[in-house]
């Protein structure tokens, strides 16, 4: 057992865990946080997706001894306290979970597909998004639903912009 | 069929059951006499010795709650089932909380979700609940306002006296509510009233699955608990003979290791658990054992072999499932006949959570069960069956299943688990890893078919013959299984599409297997419908005629199903011809669970390989609760088909699943997946069809048929690989 000191969704967390325990188990298991899913164990199917320092990673492939006390880890819970992030919502407008057990994963892809493409195209979703699994088959939602959280941030900072020049004059 | 258990239930045991402390209007479902229909009732009129399944609570504080005995695995009953109360009772979905039953007797026998059941059983008899409620609260305030009763009216959790305005909350009339007589008959509302049926209302489900909050089985966490895992022999009907758990016990975190026995039907497995304090610690632990095992001569099981022992019982005449007009003598007198032989393969339900379940077994013959489950009466009934435990003691939280399909229609998973935390003697949650779940079974069986049929001399379908050769899933639930007669699961909706066929002689053959077999979403017409349908397909193609023209020339009288092709005909352009190297194929198909039927578009990429461009599904339902939902569960029905379709499946050797995960099991990923256009036929009536299942057995055929059109291959085996079409 070892000490490990993170950063999960802003607040400090200090846990004693074999090192190599993967982040997937540390965050469910000792962190208490269950947005997290446990799909394959290994690397197939995204059910397990965080994101580490903004970027999307398996937690189930990676283990806790990797993650540096500096790395800025974001679960599904930390995304939006109350439901409010631009792609949650666009989820429930378009109703896309099903069962629901893939979609923490498919959320934070998605999430990060929107950090680095602000307006995809079905293909570059496909491309993007292949690496979740969906069981229940919401293939066809989780498009549309990133399609709208797209144009929802372009009106958005449009609308920022406008203010900002608004208010520079 | 009646959804009560004639359980006798006393007021005390109820007020103890729901936590109620004040007086509150309790409304419920009773049975009202001997043959079992039901009728409503109140608690606070509920003479001792009835019993009562209560749906609706109305506290005094305004609180309202709704029960659901369905449980939630994609499906929308979490939104659905209730939904038909709070309609009748005008309320909206933000006024009441759902309550998800755990096999509590007071719910009776059929608290499960499956076989496409739940809207369709629950629908009058839930929307009359809602109904006798909100007449008793109008009843309660015409008369605590000295007014008529017609001149009031429920609305928005309130009963409004129209002339004067005058309005009370349904918290305000609980108490007086609850000791009026219950209407017998309450009046339903008009359809053209409806504000929540038939509309596409948001689930209150999915803003809990977008945000990490909605807990499904495996999110459990209990004081005290350790983590399992158990390695099981990988070799189907092995024994396990002896093991050492040294090196597992040096692994930190492992506290013990035990046997476990797991139970499926008649099927019964010993396999060695780790516990330890964290999962992981479980899985390492695992990893170090040293099992050996008796295979029992079940090494040499292998898929070929298998394949090739149903080929060879082909060859028998098999028990009659059905049979019209004169097979022999029309076949005959057929100017062209053909005969085609096609297979399928098993498959896993794959749900994205893996079985698993948190059980605690405390003092006194008390137990406690967290699992993501469809069956919570089953588990009832088992649990105390098995263990000999009084229902009372007995306590069952159902989940959040992460998918179904089928496969947490049994149990096998939390017997495991209940032994587990009986041998020792703390609360567990064992998770079975992916690999466990994908190789363990149970699994979607097999069917082969072998077809013959006939057409006359002027093009029409004149005999035609399916036999089925298969194992039977029912050998595995019933003891008592006889391999000697007809399994009529097993030739599920061969006999009875609506075709007007003139003779007609319908077979099968038993197999026997060792592998645990279930049901798998839409169950033996995964599979049927493909050899069906396809074969249909080249006797039209033999007879010269136009797939879809063929099929409505032997649908004369007026039907669903004819209303199905009806409606995919027009809605997929199918009379518009197709560019060339372009194909579309079609397919329907009517079973226990519905009626559904597709055409499937695609192109041919090269001599061998297509791309599925588009699917067009039809569903006929007679009455919607959510379309939307409908849409998303036959959006779903169809990637799955997709999946069972053109997919590996599962293939043994060496007496073992030869997959483990899903690089070797896939199932279809976002690239993968065609547009589907989905049409629902909701004209109205009492004939309710399912929605979960019938979006599902027209697909492999549709694509089969589509292949066909636009390659000329006959693809006669699934899986395809439509990357590399043989035939
Ligand atoms: S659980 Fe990590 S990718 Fe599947
Ligand atoms: S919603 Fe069930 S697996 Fe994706």
């Amino acid at each position: 057992m070892k000490t490990y000191h993170l950063n999960i969704n802003n607040k400090a967390v200090r846990v004693e865990a074999e090192a190599d325990t993967p982040m997937l188990w540390v965050i469910r298991d000792y962190v208490h946080l269950k947005g997290t899913k446990f799909g394959c164990g290994m690397g197939l199917c995204g059910a397990c997706t965080i994101h580490l320092d903004g970027q999307p990673v398996r937690s189930c492939q990676t283990p806790v001894s990797s993650v540096k006390a500096t790395g800025k880890i974001t679960t599904i819970e930390g995304i939006s306290a109350n439901i409010e992030h631009v792609v949650q919502k666009a989820w429930i407008e378009e109703q896309v979970p099903q069962c629901g057990y893939c979609q923490s994963g498919q959320i934070m892809s998605a999430v990060a597909l929107l950090n680095t493409n602000a307006d995809p195209t079905d293909e570059d979703i496909d491309n993007y998004m292949a690496g979740n699994i969906c069981r229940c088959g919401t293939y066809q939602r989780i498009r549309s639903a990133i399609h709208l959280a797209a144009a929802r941030m372009k009106s958005e900072s449009g609308s920022r912009e406008k203010n900002l020049k608004q208010s520079s004059h | 069929m009646s959804k009560i258990n004639n359980i006798h239930v006393n007021r005390r045991d109820f007020l103890r059951y729901t936590g109620l402390s004040g007086a509150a209007l309790v409304l419920g479902i009773a049975p009202a006499n001997a043959d079992e229909s039901v009728g409503i009732s109140n608690l606070s009129l509920l003479e001792e010795g009835h019993s009562l399944s209560p749906y609706v609570i109305i506290e005094k504080s305004g609180k309202i709650t709704l029960f659901s005995t369905r449980p939630e695995m994609g499906q929308g009953v979490y939104q659905s089932i209730p939904a038909l109360i709070a309609e009748e009772l005008e309320i909206s979905q933000d006024q009441y909380t759902v309550k998800q039953t755990g096999g509590e007797k007071q719910f009776g026998g059929a608290q499960f979700a499956g076989g496409s059941f739940s809207v369709r059983s629950d629908y009058f008899a839930l929307r009359k609940v809602g109904a006798a409620a909100r007449e008793m609260l109008i009843s309660a305030a015409s008369r605590q306002w000295n007014v008529p009763e017609s001149e009031c009216y429920a609305e928005n959790a309130r009963i409004f006296h129209r002339p004067s305005g005058k309005s009370a909350g349904y918290g305000e009339l609980a108490e007086s509510a609850s000791t009026l007589e219950v209407p017998a008959n309450p009046r339903l509302k008009d359809a053209k009233d409806f504000k929540l049926l038939g509309k596409s209302v948001k689930r209150q489900d999915i803003p809990l699955k977008v945000s990490g909050r909605a807990v499904f089985g495996i999110d459990v966490e209990i004081p005290g608990m350790v983590y399992a895992s158990v390695e099981r022999c990988p070799v189907f009907g092995a024994t396990l003979k002896d093991y050492d758990k040294s090196a597992s016990l040096k692994v930190p975190g492992v506290e013990n290791v035990v046997e476990v026995e797991k139970v499926f039907g008649v099927y019964k497995t010993k396999g060695v658990a780790v516990i330890a304090g964290n999962y992981w610690s479980a899985l390492k632990g695992r990893r170090a054992l040293k099992i050996n095992w008796d295979y029992q001569g079940k090494e040499y099981f292998n898929s070929q072999d298998y394949a090739a022992s149903l080929r060879k019982l082909a060859e028998k005449e098999g028990v009659v499932d059905a049979a019209v007009g004169d097979f022999d003598k029309g076949f005959a007198e057929s100017t062209k006949k053909i005969e085609a032989f096609y297979e399928t393969p098993f498959v896993s339900h794959s749900t994205m959570e893996a079985m698993n379940c948190t059980a605690h077994w405390k003092e006194e013959g008390k137990l406690e069960v967290w699992a993501s489950t469809q069956v919570p009466s089953d588990t009832m009934r088992d649990l105390t069956g098995r263990y000999n435990l009084k229902e009372e003691n007995v306590l069952i939280h159902t989940c959040f299943n992460g998918g179904g399909f089928g496969r947490r229609l049994a149990i096998d998973f939390i017997i495991e688990a209940v032994n587990l935390s009986k041998s020792i003697k703390k609360p567990v949650k064992l998770i079975w890893t992916r690999e466990d779940d994908m190789q363990s079974g149970p699994f979607r069986p097999p069917t082969f078919s072998s077809l013959k049929g006939g057409i006359s001399g002027d093009g029409k379908l004149l005999a035609f013959q399916h036999k089925v050769i298969s194992p039977s899933i029912m050998a595995f639930l019933n003891p008592d299984f006889d391999k000697t007669k007809l399994d009529g699961n097993m030739t599920e909706g061969i006999s009875h599409q609506k075709y007007e066929i003139p003779n007609m002689k319908n077979l099968f053959v038993y197999s026997d297997i060792h592998v645990p077999l279930l049901w798998w979403r839409s169950v033996t017409s995964s599979t049927l419908a493909f050899s069906h349908e396809c074969f249909i397909d080249e006797l039209a193609h033999t007879a010269g005629k136009d797939p879809m023209a063929f099929r409505l020339q032997m649908l004369t009288k007026a039907s669903d199903a004819r209303r199905v092709l009806q409606k995919l005909k027009e809605v997929s352009g199918w009379d518009v011809p197709m560019a060339e190297g372009r194909g579309r194929g079609v397919a329907q198909w009517e079973f226990f669970a519905g009626l559904g039927g597709q055409v499937i578009e695609v192109t041919r990429q090269s001599d061998k390989s297509v791309k599925i461009d588009k699917v067009f599904a039809v569903i006929d339902l007679g009455t919607v609760v959510n379309p939307d939902t409908v849409k998303a569960q036959v959006e779903g029905a169809v990637v799955m088909g997709i999946t069972a379709a053109i997919k590996n499946g599962i293939t043994f050797a060496n007496g073992k699943t030869e997959q483990s995960n899903f690089h070797d099991n896939p199932v279809l990923r976002i690239n993968e997946m065609p547009p589907v256009e989905v049409h629902i036929l909701a004209e109205g009536g009492e004939n309710i069809k399912g929605v979960g299942e019938p979006g599902l057995p027209p697909v492999a055929p549709a694509l089969a048929n589509a292949i066909f059109a636009a390659t000329g291959i006959r693809v006669r085996k699934m899986p395809f690989d439509i990357d590399n079409l043989t035939s």
